[in-house]
């Protein structure tokens, strides 16, 4: 019968998924991570915690977008408490923007390193603490045997791990999803002058056994909103008229 | 800084303890005696004894023919050395240095506290009141150093302040014995007819060395402030400290492992049942060739955790150098504070600030990076953005006011505002295009001005004036104009919104 045979093929999927390191966190499941309908996007409709993100970016204002996304989905983690590490290169992450993105800046710890290596072993230590809730790591290069090494890690621990890689060269490696974050211009809603809320372009390049995709998003009153999409006719109509 | 010191000099130490503690003494004369070499011996008499003749080392059936009726107590056995130890430690009150000067007296250094009573006059006017009201019969010098003051006390005939810098007039009219001599030295000078120390100081020092030995000049070198001299603190500075002597110098890593782990071992069983937590620690391995190896660890909340403890110092021992080995192991924990064990939850999932993960994880993190590189922010109150955050000094420190909302703020700022060039109408609207790091950004969208006055009590200079704006590929930035348009002003990049 097919559909019986769709039900063995699910359930044999749901079976593989704790073997693939996705196991189901007691509370965790259905979480989305502050990211609404996108869930369903990941493997058992929920945003993978515990497990590596990697956001890949090609400007200073992409990292800027990547990291606005990525406090946003970080609010939603530490929301049940918690600490979160925050691991950068530049030293140019702001404590107060954060605020804006639903986190209290003070429950998060930076770490600023210079060096690929020392940030690596900082990632890692910081990866293998139980009970943190989210690393968020802003590494240019991540050797593939590093990031396996990190994947090990949150699978033990369950810590959340986002990685901002700023032009990277290494592209094999290993994670549950990789990302790309754009700013797109903002529009604010009557059409009134000046800036909108933060919008994004996201797009889920990769995601293990889940079905990639791409949203408009924007943070607006606290959380993602989701945009519908607008032709860019209306765009210019507005520009002539502002 | 000119160092200061005070000399305590009790005159009758060991009666004025036993009168405190017999008050039917107070009223007459008593000795203390003591057994040896079969005779009883006068060890300390009273002042009302003393009056009548009676001193120290008399023979006490001599004594008894001077006084009808002595009251006569048993000495105790070490008696003036635990007395002076108590009451040193006692003096910490006036100083952290304060050491024992046998057989009478107490030095205390007192370079720079004096001033929190006022000066030295009400200083040792203050010392003076408490030991008096103890009961006990002191005197009080300072000077400069420890051999002045001490002279001062006990045979000081004037001031017992000394200034500074005034300790060469002050020794002139005392007898040499005031120099703390060796009996043979002081006979001599008295057959010599050198009964002040102004019938010698002036001498050769080559001469005083030839006949009195090099003893004398030492001492006049110390209490003329030429030579440094030490003493030992009552209190030592370290009180958590831990020693393992080995039989056979340690070469090995695996032997130091073993040393460090029993130590830490020792160590925080006794910090754990006294309920308190090292911060700082450091090994040091005194090696055969008389050399000191030490490393050291710092962590960010105390802890007692041996495991814990062992790892940050793993890290480091690759850096001691056995050599020939290693014969001593000392671990001491200078910083130690109050640590209650809070119980954790099993089914905690989630670790807060206080949390002895988070700790440990940054104290690893330290000492393999600095503190430096670990920061926490807490809101500050400046609206100038590069004051706005201040770094926490521990993670318990709380905000004292609430994260600021009303403005936007980027998620990026650069460390250093860049300059750019700018395109932009007079007078305070946002610009039209800027170029940054060679590309044109074509501003279609913008906020402002948002003027950041300068905080004059911190710093002089020009106020700024911030726009959020918003280029033609959507991408944000946060450029402010220093200064005002009319005059000398520059534009700037400071972030990138997110």
């Amino acid at each position: 019968m097919p559909s019986s045979k769709a039900d063995i093929i699910a359930q044999l999927q749901r079976d593989i998924l704790p073997l693939q390191g996705f196991k189901p966190v007691a509370g965790n499941i259905g979480f989305d991570g502050g990211l609404g309908f996108i869930k369903h996007a990941f493997p058992n409709a929920s945003f993978p915690l515990g497990a590596m993100h990697e956001f890949l970016c090609r400007s200073t204002e992409d990292v800027s977008a990547s990291e606005g996304f990525v406090a946003g989905i970080v609010a939603a983690v530490m929301q049940k408490g918690g600490v979160s590490i925050w691991i950068s290169s530049t030293g140019m992450i702001s404590p107060p923007a954060l605020k804006a993105f639903g986190i209290e800046p003070d429950n998060i710890i930076f770490i600023y390193l210079k060096k690929e290596k020392e940030m690596m072993w900082a990632m890692e230590e910081a990866l293998k603490c139980e009970g943190i809730a989210a690393v968020i790591s802003e590494t240019p290069e991540i050797s593939f045997n590093a990031s396996r090494r990190f994947q090990l890690a949150v699978e033990q621990s369950r810590v959340t791990g986002f990685v901002i890689r700023h032009n990277p060269k290494n592209m094999a490696t290993t994670c549950v999803t990789r990302w790309k974050i754009t700013s797109m211009p903002s529009d604010s809603e009557i059409g009134l002058p000046g800036l909108g809320f933060p919008r994004w372009d996201v797009s889920l390049v990769k995601v293990r056994n889940g079905t990639p995709g791409n949203w408009q998003l924007e943070w607006a009153g606290g959380r993602f909103r989701h945009v519908v999409k607008q032709s860019a006719a209306i765009h210019e109509i507005q520009r002539k008229a502002g | 800084m000119t160092m200061r010191f005070a000399s305590i000099w009790f005159r009758h130490l060991v009666t004025d303890w036993f009168a405190v503690r017999q008050p039917a003494l107070r009223n007459t004369a008593f000795v203390v005696t003591d057994l040896s070499h079969g005779r009883m011996i006068v060890t300390a008499a009273n002042a009302l004894a003393e009056a009548q003749g009676i001193s120290c080392g008399m023979v006490l059936a001599d004594a008894r023919t001077i006084i009808q009726g002595l009251q006569v107590v048993d000495n105790k056995p070490d008696l003036v050395g635990r007395l002076l130890k108590r009451i040193a430690e006692w003096c910490v009150r006036f100083t952290p240095i304060a050491a024992i000067d046998l057989p009478d007296g107490i030095v205390l250094d007192i370079t720079g506290c004096s001033h929190l009573w006022g000066g030295d006059e009400p200083y040792t006017k203050d010392i003076l009141m408490r030991l008096n009201s103890r009961g006990y019969d002191v005197r009080v010098a300072i000077a400069d150093t420890i051999g002045t003051a001490w002279a001062i006390a006990r045979y000081g005939k004037q001031a017992l302040i000394i200034e500074n810098g005034k300790q060469y007039e002050a020794l002139l009219s005392l007898p040499p014995v005031a120099l703390r001599l060796e009996r043979e030295t002081i006979e001599r000078l008295q057959k010599l007819g050198l009964r002040q120390i102004s019938s010698f100081i002036n001498m050769p020092r080559s001469a005083l060395r030839r006949r009195f030995g090099s003893h004398l000049i030492t001492r006049l070198n110390h209490s003329l402030g030429v030579e440094e001299e030490i003493i030992l603190p009552v209190l030592p500075v370290v009180t958590y400290q831990e020693r393992l002597p080995c039989l056979e110098p340690i070469v090995t890593a695996t032997g130091i492992h073993i040393a460090l782990q029993r130590l830490l071992e020792t160590l925080c069983q006794r910090l754990q049942q006294e309920g308190k937590g090292l911060r700082i620690a450091n090994l040091q391995c005194y090696r055969v060739d008389g050399k000191i190896e030490q490393v050291g660890i710092t962590t960010i909340s105390p802890s007692h955790h041996v495991k814990h403890l062992f790892t940050l110092f793993e890290a480091k021992l690759a850096t001691i150098e056995p050599d020939l080995g290693i014969e001593l192991f000392v671990l001491e924990a200078p910083t130690v504070e109050e640590h209650v064990a809070t119980q954790q939850k099993i089914w905690e999932t989630t670790v807060g600030l206080d949390h002895v993960n988070l700790s440990e994880l940054i104290d690893r993190l330290t000492g393999k990076f600095g503190a430096d590189a670990i920061q926490r922010f807490l809101p500050s109150e400046h609206y100038w953005p590069e004051r706005s955050v201040k770094p926490a000094t521990s993670l318990k420190e709380q905000k004292t006011i609430e994260w600021k909302l009303d403005r936007p703020r980027p998620i990026q700022v650069l460390l250093t505002p860049e300059h750019i060039d700018v395109t932009a109408p007079v007078p305070d609207y946002p610009p039209m295009n800027f170029r940054y790091k060679g590309k044109l950004h074509k501003i279609i969208k913008a906020d402002g001005p948002e003027r950041i006055e300068q905080e004059w009590w911190i710093q002089q200079g020009q106020h700024r004036d911030y726009y959020a704006v918003e280029d033609e590929e959507g991408c944000r930035y946060w450029l402010f104009r220093s200064g005002h348009y009319n005059e000398a002003y520059q534009w700037f990049i400071h972030g990138f919104f997110a």
